[in-house]
């Protein structure tokens, strides 16, 4: 596969698990403000995997769609951090706050690539990001010292780059997210 | 054959799926108009990347200028030229006026600071001593602040 195309995948990838799983608060968060916030943020996170997508499948021939469901979960390229399940706020305000710091020094690396595409998408990506940023740096002063929420951060921050093993917990992501898709045949349209 | 200025009148009479009060011209998502015989190609940016209302907005778009007899190319450009900056003086007003207040600047933010400040204006009172109650609301678009003056919660259009 080519480079450029690897990277967008592992972006896009990134973006479209996270966005998943951030996700699973909405109704569930525990309280209100942050049922709305993390629904948001996922909606975002996902329209980036939509995007990042779509100029991958440009390059590979192939659709968005194809490129965010139809790949075995041993080909997805995502950060073991975006992959877990945290049904624990402390775990999920670390992963949010892990995760936006690296997020925006890939981005910040992105919008001064040569590739004027992709740096333009990126320039898009960030102005959104912003505001992931100040909501994870916001969590990050309310909690920070407190020893639960510290924990979390020292068990998660390995997982960032790891990209070669996947957790059991792709495996049971993935079977979820595509069920739909896959109880019909190949090529129908939605 | 349809002139460019009756294509930009027939998109201004599109409305934004989530916000109808304003076109798809006020919000300045349209980037670019271009005639060729009977082939009408128009470029336009999404607001937020995951906005759901990217396809309606293709869609309605498209169904207009077929409307005008012509045969209509609506490009989904993903680049980085769209901002809330675009956003015409006059879709401004109909923003404030139907109760969201218009994005401030690009130039000011944001950081947690601004959003705390009082460069927020009431869009029902015109007070400025409003709180930020949360950066995200009920669109990606949108956070929500209350106006201390008047009581009354409000949507604020995040500037990006």
């Amino acid at each position: 596969m080519p480079a450029r195309a690897e990277l967008l995948l592992e972006i896009a990838d990134d973006e479209l698990i996270l966005g998943w799983r951030d996700s699973e608060w909405t109704g569930i968060a525990p309280f209100l403000e942050e049922d709305v916030a993390f629904s948001s943020i996922a909606q975002n996170e996902i329209g980036h995997a939509r995007a990042l997508y779509e100029l991958a499948a440009r390059e590979l021939g192939t659709t968005a769609d194809e490129l965010a469901f139809d790949r075995p979960p041993e080909e997805y390229r995502c950060s073991r951090l975006v992959e877990l399940r945290l049904p624990e706020w402390e775990r999920t305000i670390a992963r949010h706050v892990l995760y936006e710091r690296a997020d925006a020094e890939r981005l910040q690396r992105l919008k001064a690539s040569d590739d004027t595409e992709l740096a333009g998408l990126a320039a898009k990506i960030d102005r959104e990001e912003a505001y992931h940023r100040l909501h994870a740096e916001m969590w990050h002063e309310r909690l920070k010292g407190e020893p639960r929420y510290e924990a979390a951060l020292e068990e998660l921050r390995p997982l960032v780059g790891e990209r070669n093993a996947h957790s059991a917990e792709l495996q049971e992501l993935w079977d979820e997210m595509t069920v739909v898709r896959r109880s019909q045949p190949a090529g129908t349209t939605w | 054959m349809v002139s460019e200025s009756q294509v930009w009148d027939a998109l201004a009479e599109v409305p934004d799926p989530e916000i109808p009060v304003i076109s798809v011209v006020d919000l300045g998502v349209v980037r670019d108009v271009r005639v060729e015989d009977e082939r009408v190609h128009v470029e336009f940016t999404p607001t937020f990347l995951g906005c759901p209302a990217l396809e309606v907005m293709r869609d309605a778009m498209v169904e207009k200028l077929r409307e005008l007899g012509a045969e209509p190319e609506v490009e989904v450009v993903l680049d980085d030229s769209w901002s809330t900056d675009r956003i015409t003086p006059e879709g401004r007003e109909k923003l404030r006026a139907a109760g969201f207040a218009p994005p401030t600047p690009r130039s000011e933010g944001p950081t947690l600071v601004q959003l705390q400040s009082n460069g927020f204006r009431c869009p029902y009172c015109g007070s400025r001593d409003t709180a930020l109650e949360n950066i995200f609301g009920p669109t990606p678009c949108r956070s929500l602040r209350y106006c201390r003056d008047c009581k009354q919660p409000f949507e604020q259009f995040k500037t990006i």
